[in-house]
């Protein structure tokens, strides 16, 4: 129900609308109109920040108040720490229990903004002695920022078209799915407060362009270090906002304010991102981040040759010092950069950035970056889907921020694009371009609604239209004088009003039942429906999870594929070989490679690598089907991407994975295959199907008596989708 | 390796009780014990021991203390001792319970252990009186063999006396042990014994003098799962806005044989009589009635399996364990729920008031090794007092929770070793000023209205330097 609230800001969000409608008849109370109007905005974007609150909370709703997912447990589980240690331990903490032998260097290998903006939401809520867990915080700090990302759209509107375009980017963005699917409470993760802290470093930035002033620039500053603390994706900031300034000195909009913003925000927040020990001295350092400086130094060059140029009045002789300038400059430039790579001191673009660059880079070179499915290319009903109308309405805003074009419209069209096309290249990148698809289709929305609105008053009213002196363009009101010629222009405006509406109201719908249906639900606790229509719940993960944590020594190592590994050092608080920080390829193969032996080989490797229990998740009973077994030809790929005796096509029959009788003799007999099968050909599925039937593949397994000799099963859930195997110490030799 | 060591220490301490015996003194020996008869339940992990005897009064001077004596391996699983004794006529009897409580006997034979009982009226020479006396036994069945896999049954010893330790002189005695299956690999024999069904039957024994002592031993299959919570601690925390809120935060653990080897869930869910017969699959905890909002849950997160059953005289609560316990497998969980304040919470004349609630664990069956409570009074209350039908532990501790300022006073009790009869209730005493209701609305309400008060000065006043 709160989400048909949604047609009636846009009613409401014309400022300009309700300045002059009511302006006649309350003329003599001008000022109560405009604080009507401040409470009318006020009051909106208070919905609209509680409407972005509540629809992210399907979840909590649906199952219970918990971390979803893989990475947010790493993060919880750093956040407790950091609660319970404070931060100089979390700093320095050194963690054992995940890529063992190795350990992980916490403090220098994660972006703490997350875990010390939770840890401090905590503090304060207990300095104001809300006896609240650590886990409640954790689990709402998603939707909080996305609450806060709602009044930084409606401000970044504002400032690059009007408040009504504000307003109506709160609102798009409030429901966006591209945004909720990061956001839902329970989601803790880096980009649940990135993006606040993206869109806000942007905010502050245009803010800082259009005002020129150095206090802007340091909040932007600021809000860059902020994102900097939070998410890798701030290489995005560092990179689009010297293309916009490069694009702004290219097109002739040079200018003092754009240079004070620039120069501000680039030292001081390069200097502040150093502080940050993941990110060191990347920003001097590394060839992702040298697009900034070159065009800090460009920007030097220019003031210089501004400077000349004012000091020479002769035209011709300023021509040639800005042609030997600006040769020096650049061949300076080619020159440092040259050295700087071949000395090393410049570190190469990384894969991550080359694969965005090249969509099929890392299909070719990163198996490990390929194989998350997040880091696909997008396919196109993704983009409905996480868009909908906003799709057709981003290039209709193209068009006006073209027609008006302003510094802050170029920005803005220059973030939808770039944006655009990295979200083509990864899913996950949709999240990236959502704020400012939201931002240009606002403007699309609003100015439509503007000139529509404008057309509908103007015929009552058309002689006044001349002396009316609102905000109200003259360029709308030759437009409606030029209009009102034509017939049924009054009912044309009116149907296209209600074409508008009922696309957003569409919007809204479909909005709700995506973030229900397909963003809201935790993966940990699966829920499918019964035969009699009842829910049924899975909590396999869990069970096994705990059991691990209650009933295996508390110095265990577990080894199982890296997907799970935060899970299982977060919620079964034992040691694990690999985890989804996926910093040691090597190490990760390793793993592949033990899964993708034969059981005696896997057992030199197991025994290597100090391992007690091996856990695999199988889906076969219940027909999950992202399950250990689908994920197996990236095991053999990653396995076999280091260790060259794993060869992909022995698990293939003629290019087709096959887990039946059918398949290859070295699918059949790897460990992978013996965990994950172990007596289930005993096993009755369903019902007129063999023994043995999987239901996640469809077929009935082709290796029904599987012996093990070097591991026993020690735990299976009770929906076998979690099974955990003991392995056994080696024979007495005599 | 275990039992003949014991054998032995029985066999030393029988040596020691008859030499006692002969030199005691003379004050106990003018009471005698014409008749006992015991029974001792073995069919769950608690052992129950219902002890009738037929004091009689043979000396001249009128005694009210009839003294129980037990060896000090019992004693310290001794959970409670209850006595009760008839009174009335033929039909109308009635069952009156008598104090009983622990006492040191000056000269007590090898470390033996008193239970005191405090009769009505004082038994006069030559009159005799019928006792019945209960008391459970915690962790007394051991486990043997120790560790076994998934398929085979647990099998446990238990050890006693064929006869009972008294520090008194015994004329006649029988004892019937209760065993929870037909299946008994071995018993001691001491006859006249013999074994019938599911009972074994020691006696009866004729003219036992004081502190006589027999050890048996009594291998023999149990398949009820020893559920044990190691620890258990209840929170009630008291909201004079009408609710009671009670946290329980258990640790489970299955006390029997330890699991070794496999766990097969084939065999596990396709065999369920066979495999896993003594492992722990559900509980049931008996709550109040008019419980609300009940969860179930653990570190992790909440847990699913668990069903509420609610009528007008009793609550049940069916939870299950993530996991299926076996022997040595443990679980931490959270049961809390809410009751009616007007339930528990009285007034007494003197303008005091006090919540009655009750002290042990509401799972039925199980053996809690140690248990606190603590009784969260709200903010302001003064001069806390609890009253416990058994001695307990006692401390204050501070709380703070929403919105306290000078924190809520808690009242600690703690005790050891309890069994489900503990489930008696017990008083916490209290002052309150309703006024002291008020203070969190009031401060909310304040919060509320300076924020409204600075956003209108905000709006009115004009902070800019420059006009």
């Amino acid at each position: 129900m709160i989400f048909y609230n949604n047609p009636k800001p846009k009613i409401c969000s014309n400022p300009t609308m309700s300045n002059s409608s009511t302006s006649d008849l309350l003329k003599p109370f001008k000022l109560k109109t405009k604080q009507q109007e401040l409470l009318i905005r006020v009051s909106i974007l208070c919905l609209v920040y509680i409407l972005a609150f509540i629809t992210r909370l399907f979840s909590v709703l649906r199952y219970e108040s918990m971390i979803h997912e893989f990475d947010p447990y790493f993060n919880y589980r750093t956040t407790l720490y950091l609660t319970q240690h404070g931060f100089y331990d979390f700093w320095n903490w050194f963690d054992y229990e995940s890529w063992y032998p190795l350990g992980r260097i916490v403090g220098g290998t994660l972006y703490p903004g997350l875990m010390v903006t939770a840890a401090l939401i905590y503090r304060l809520l207990h300095f104001l002695r809300f006896a609240v867990h650590i886990r409640e915080v954790c689990v709402l700090t998603a939707p909080f920022f996305a609450s806060n990302t709602t009044l930084v759209a409606y401000f970044f509107g504002k400032e690059i078209w009007d408040s009504g375009a504000g307003l109506v980017a709160a609102i798009l963005i409030a429901v966006c799915p591209g945004y909720i699917s990061r956001s839902v409470a329970g989601s803790y993760d880096n980009e649940g407060v990135a993006i606040f802290a993206l869109l806000f470093t942007f905010y502050l930035f245009v803010k800082a362009v259009n005002k020129g002033s150095l206090a802007w620039g340091l909040a932007s500053a600021f809000g860059y270090f902020y994102m900097v603390s939070a998410w890798g994706g701030y290489v995005f900031i560092i990179n689009l906002i010297p293309l916009y300034v490069l694009v702004l000195l290219i097109t002739g909009r040079y200018s003092m304010r754009l240079y004070v913003a620039y120069n501000c925000m680039y030292i001081l927040g390069m200097l502040l991102a150093m502080q940050i020990r993941f990110v060191g001295f990347q920003h001097v350092q590394s060839g992702e981040h040298m697009a900034a400086m070159g065009v800090f130094f460009l920007m030097q060059v220019f003031y210089f040759l501004d400077w000349v140029k004012h000091m020479l009045s002769d035209t011709k002789l300023f021509q040639e010092f800005l042609s030997i300038t600006v040769t020096c400059a650049v061949a300076a430039g080619g020159i440092a950069l040259g050295v700087g790579v071949a000395s090393g001191y410049i570190s190469p673009w990384t894969g991550r950035f080359y694969s965005l660059l090249d969509p099929t880079y890392a299909k070719d070179h990163i198996p490990i970056i390929a194989s998350v499915s997040e880091h696909q290319p997008t396919a196109w009903s993704s983009f409905m889907f996480d868009f909908h109308i906003l799709l057709f309405l981003f290039p209709a805003g193209l068009y006006f921020c073209f027609k008006r074009l302003s510094d802050a419209t170029i920005f803005i069209v220059m973030y939808g694009l770039t944006s655009m096309y990295f979200a083509g290249v990864m899913v996950r990148l949709i999240l990236v371009a959502t704020p400012a698809v939201c931002l240009i289709s606002a403007i699309a929305v609003s100015a439509t609604v503007k000139n529509l609105t404008v057309l509908l008053r103007s015929k009552n009213k058309v002689a006044q239209i001349g002396s009316t002196k609102g905000t109200s363009s003259a360029k709308a009101s030759s437009k409606a004088s030029l209009d009102q010629s034509q017939p049924f222009q009054k009912n044309g405006a009116m149907a296209l009003l209600f074409g508008a509406f009922y696309l957003l109201s569409r919007y809204a719908t479909h909005c709700t039942w995506v973030t229900s249906e397909a963003y809201s639900s935790p993966s940990i606790v699966l829920a499918a429906r019964g035969a009699h229509g009842n829910r049924v719940i899975f909590d396999d993960y869990r069970e096994a999870y705990f059991w691990l944590r209650q009933n295996t020594p508390p110095d265990a190592k577990v080894m199982s594929w890296w997907d799970y590994g935060y899970q299982i050092t977060a919620m079964g608080n034992r040691t694990v070989i690999v985890d989804n920080n996926t910093w040691n390829n090597t190490h990760i193969a390793t793993v592949g490679r033990a899964m993708s032996s034969y059981e005696d080989e896997a057992y030199e490797i197991i025994r290597s690598l100090d391992v007690d229990y091996v856990l695999v998740v199988f889906g076969g009973v219940t027909g999950y089907s992202s399950d250990d077994i689908n994920k197996f030809l990236w095991m053999v790929r990653i396995g076999g991407g280091v260790f060259p005796v794993i060869k992909e096509p022995d698990y293939l029959v003629n290019g087709e994975y096959r887990v039946d009788k059918g398949a290859a003799p070295k699918m059949l007999n790897c460990l992978m295959y013996k965990l994950s099968y172990y007596r289930f050909g005993e096993m009755m599925t369903e019902y007129g199907k063999p023994p043995g039937y999987d239901r996640a593949r469809g077929v009935e397994i082709g290796n029904k008596d599987i012996k093990l000799e070097h591991l026993e099963e020690a735990f299976t859930t009770s929906n076998w989708i979690v099974r955990i195997y003991k392995v056994k110490p080696p024979n007495n030799r005599w | 390796m275990e039992a003949p060591i014991r054998a032995r220490e029985a066999l030393g301490f029988i040596l020691f009780s008859l030499l006692f015996s002969i030199c005691r003194s003379s004050s106990l020996n003018h009471l005698l014990i014409s008749n006992a008869e015991r029974r001792i339940d073995l069919s769950s992990h608690i052992v129950k021991v219902y002890l009738t005897l037929k004091v009689e009064n043979a000396g001249s001077t009128p005694t009210s203390e009839v003294f129980l004596s037990f060896p000090p391996t019992q004693v310290d699983h001794l959970a409670t001792v209850e006595a009760l004794v008839t009174k009335g006529k033929r039909k109308k009897t009635t069952l009156v319970r008598l104090d009983v409580k622990p006492t040191e006997l000056p000269d007590a034979p090898n470390d033996a252990k008193y239970f005191a009982i405090y009769l009505e009226n004082p038994l006069k020479s030559g009159e005799s009186t019928t006792l019945e006396v209960l008391y459970l036994l915690t962790h007394s069945q051991e486990p043997f063999p120790a560790e076994i896999a998934q398929s085979e049954s647990q099998l446990v010893y238990y050890r006693d006396s064929a006869l009972i330790l008294s520090p008194y002189h015994i004329k006649q005695q029988t004892t019937f042990i209760k065993t929870p299956s037909t299946k008994v690999e071995s018993f001691t024999r001491v006859e006249p014994s013999n074994r019938a069904g599911t009972e074994i039957k020691y006696g009866p024994y004729e003219d036992h003098p004081p502190y006589s002592f027999s050890p048996i031993l009594i291998h023999f299959e149990n398949n009820s799962p020893f559920a044990v919570v190691e620890e258990l601690v209840r929170e009630v925390e008291i909201s004079h806005w009408g609710n009671l809120q009670v946290t329980e935060q258990y640790t489970l653990v299955h006390a029997g044989a330890r699991h070794k080897g496999v766990f097969s869930r084939v065999d596990f869910q396709s065999r369920p009589t066979l495999n896993g017969a003594s492992s722990l699959r559900y509980l049931l905890a008996r709550l109040p009635p008019r419980v609300h909002s009940v969860y179930y849950r653990d570190e992790i997160g909440n847990i699913s399996s668990s069903h509420l059953r609610t009528d007008s005289r009793k609550s049940e609560l069916e939870i299950e364990p993530r996991y299926p316990l076996f022997g040595g497998w443990k679980a931490t969980f959270v049961i809390g729920y809410g009751l009616p304040l007007q339930d528990f919470l009285f007034e007494t004349s003197d303008d005091r008031r006090y919540l009655n609630f009750t002290f042990g664990c509401p799972l039925l069956e199980t053996v809690v090794d140690k248990l606190t409570i603590k009784v969260v009074l709200p903010e302001g209350s003064k001069d806390p007092s609890a009253v416990v039908p058994f001695p307990v532990e006692q401390h204050l501790e501070t709380k703070y929770s929403y919105l306290d300022v000078v924190g809520r006073t808690v009242v600690v009790m703690e005790k050891k070793n309890l069994v489900p009869t503990h489930n008696s209730h017990f008083q916490v005493y209290y002052t309150f000023k309703p006024i002291f209701m008020l203070a969190e609305p009031l401060m909310l309400a304040s919060v509320f209205f300076l924020f409204f008060v600075a956003c209108v000065a905000y709006l009115h006043i004009d902070l800019s330097i420059r006009k």
